[in-house]
Parts: C-alpha cells; structure tokens; sequence
C-alpha cells in the first residue's frame, strides 16, 4: 500500500516521497490531491476510507505526499504553488493516473492536462486569512498583539509561520493573489451535493462513511457518464 | 434596539436568519446535532467551555461567519466577551450585518 514515489527537486533531480496506493492495474487509476495545511490532518482518514471505496468498486487510486507534506522531509517553509501544482503533474503521470480527485485546496494543484473532480474547492485568500487568524488568537491567549496584516506582512517579505505550518514568501504571496478558478475538464462537487457536515470545518478530526459513499457514487456516476 | 435595525434596514437578513445561519455554522464546527443547537440559548458558553473551540477551530469559526453572512470581521472585533457566550455571539454577527 505505502511505497516511493520519484519526486522532483527544485534543482532538476529527482527526490523520494510516500505514497499510498491502491493498484492493482486496473484501467481507471485516480490521482487524490490532499488538502494543505491543517486541512490534511482533518482529511486523512476520510481520504482513506475514499480509497478503499474506490478499491471496492474496481478503481486503482493513488495519494502521493507533496514535499513538505505529511511524512516529506523536505521544508514545508520551501515550497510554492508553483512546485506542488508541477510536483502534482509529475505525479498523475508516474501513476499513469487517468482522473485526478482533488479535494479542497488540493484542487489548487489540480494537473490542467488531466480532468477529473475538485471536493469543495476553497479559495487561496480565504485559507490564508483563516491561517493568519489562528495564530492571532493564540496570540491574544498568551498574552500577545499581533493582527492578521502585520503577519501578512511579515510573510510578504520574509515568510511565517502560522499555527505550525512555515510558509515561505513566495507561497504567501501566492495564497494572497492566486485567483482560484476550476478548468473545464474538471467536475465541481459542492458539499451540498453529498450532504453532511463539511469535514473540515469540523474542531476535531473525524470520519464520515455516508459522506465517502456519497462522493464514490458521484465519481463512479461520472466515469460511468 | 433589534425592532430599530430591522426598520433602518429592511432588505437585510433578518434576525431570525442570522440566528439560523449561526447555530448551522456551530453545528458543523462542532459536530452537534440540529436538536444540541436548538438548545443554544443566549449564555450558553462557548470560548473557553467548549473544549473543541480552540483557536484554529475559533478562526474557522469567524472564516465561516464571514462567507455565509457576507461580513468582514476585523482584528479588533474579536474579543472575549464577543465568543464568550452564544448570545455574544449573535449580537456581534446582527451588528457587523447591519453594519455591512
């Protein structure tokens, strides 16, 4: 299930990150793009039992660890949209994926040369801020004055890092200006087409099995159109 | 003072909706049911009585708050007495609605 995948380097080698995988060479193979940030913790264990649905149904699908992400050694402080979304690519072609599933802001790295799905997209700016946010409430807590414009600031210029995640300057930079739109080959699914509570709204980490069936029957009902 | 807002803004959200908008936002950050948030009154306690609300789930809290009711929240607006209880809450959330 857990194997190596050839990552690039930033300085055109190649590096090793983790991937899970369910592959069994089937015809249909879907990369899953994981959500950033603490939005990956929280969706972990619903990629998951996604995974095995897929399995269940026939489907090979495949979660590969960005760099700087999950069990990746390299700095989460170095990396940039740019290097996922090109990290990503290189990604759906190692698996010879024939889909790409992206969820949240992993729909940021969707690759354009594949269609596909994209969970609940969220916008750039808006996971920026709420990051931001986070740590100023901390901050406030312990006693301290910051606001989410000074650390913003701060990140332009030389980096932050906020509630635990190093974000460079140039990621920062990305986040405030990216405008987010979906490509054509790819399928929005809002959460209001699977029903429930959102999962990554939620404070504490949590599965919802009814929410993975339904987002399975929406993908198998969209390879089957 | 609600029965003056209403008036000077009759095209806003009313009261009600703000109120349903909010306990919908608790339930999904806190996984309750719709009969657990039904149950909110104005002191039910939430910052610092709910265990789930630290600060990464406060500031998702306030994320959502701004895109289902299309209000900005600044720095300044966050403080103690504003997540303290649920009726803080929905005071600030009706005010910041006139307001925008």
């Amino acid at each position: 299930m857990y194997s190596s995948w050839p990552c690039p380097t930033p300085d055109g080698g190649t590096g090793e990150e983790m991937m899970l995988g369910f592959d069994q060479g089937r015809t249909t193979r879907i990369l899953l793009l994981a959500p950033l940030f603490d939005e990956a913790n929280k969706f972990r264990r619903q990629l998951v039992e996604i995974m095995r649905r897929l399995d269940q149904n026939g489907i090979d699908s495949f979660l590969p660890d960005m760099p700087g992400c999950n069990e990746s050694l390299a700095r989460h402080g170095e990396q940039s949209l740019a290097r996922w979304q090109e990290v990503a690519a290189r990604a759906a072609d190692h698996v010879r994926a024939t889909h790409v599933f992206a969820i949240r802001s992993g729909s940021w790295l969707a690759p354009e040369a594949h269609a596909g799905w994209l969970y609940a997209p969220a916008r750039p700016a808006k996971i920026l801020r709420s990051l931001a946010r986070a740590r100023t409430l901390a901050a406030r807590e312990a006693g301290r004055d910051e606001t989410v414009d000074s650390l913003l600031e701060q990140g332009r210029t030389k980096g932050i890092e906020l509630t635990g995640w190093e974000l460079g300057s140039r990621l920062v930079g990305e986040l405030e200006t990216a405008q987010f739109e979906p490509a054509a080959a790819y399928s929005v699914i809002e959460q209001a087409d699977i029903g429930g509570k959102p999962l990554w709204l939620r404070a504490e980490n949590d599965v919802d099995p009814a929410q993975a069936d339904a987002l399975v029957a929406l993908i198998l009902a969209g390879l089957s159109a | 003072m609600t029965a003056e807002t209403a008036s000077a803004d009759p095209t806003g959200p009313s009261r009600s909706a703000i109120d349903t908008t909010l306990r919908a936002i608790l339930r999904d950050v806190l996984a309750l049911d719709d009969g657990q948030v039904e149950g909110f009154d104005g002191d039910t306690g939430l910052f610092g009585h709910l265990p789930e609300l630290d600060s990464m789930a406060v500031a998702g809290l306030l994320t959502e708050m701004e895109d289902r009711l299309d209000i900005v929240i600044d720095d300044d607006d966050v403080d103690g007495e504003m997540l303290e209880t649920y009726g803080g809450l929905l005071a600030f959330a009706e005010a910041k609605t006139v307001e925008g």
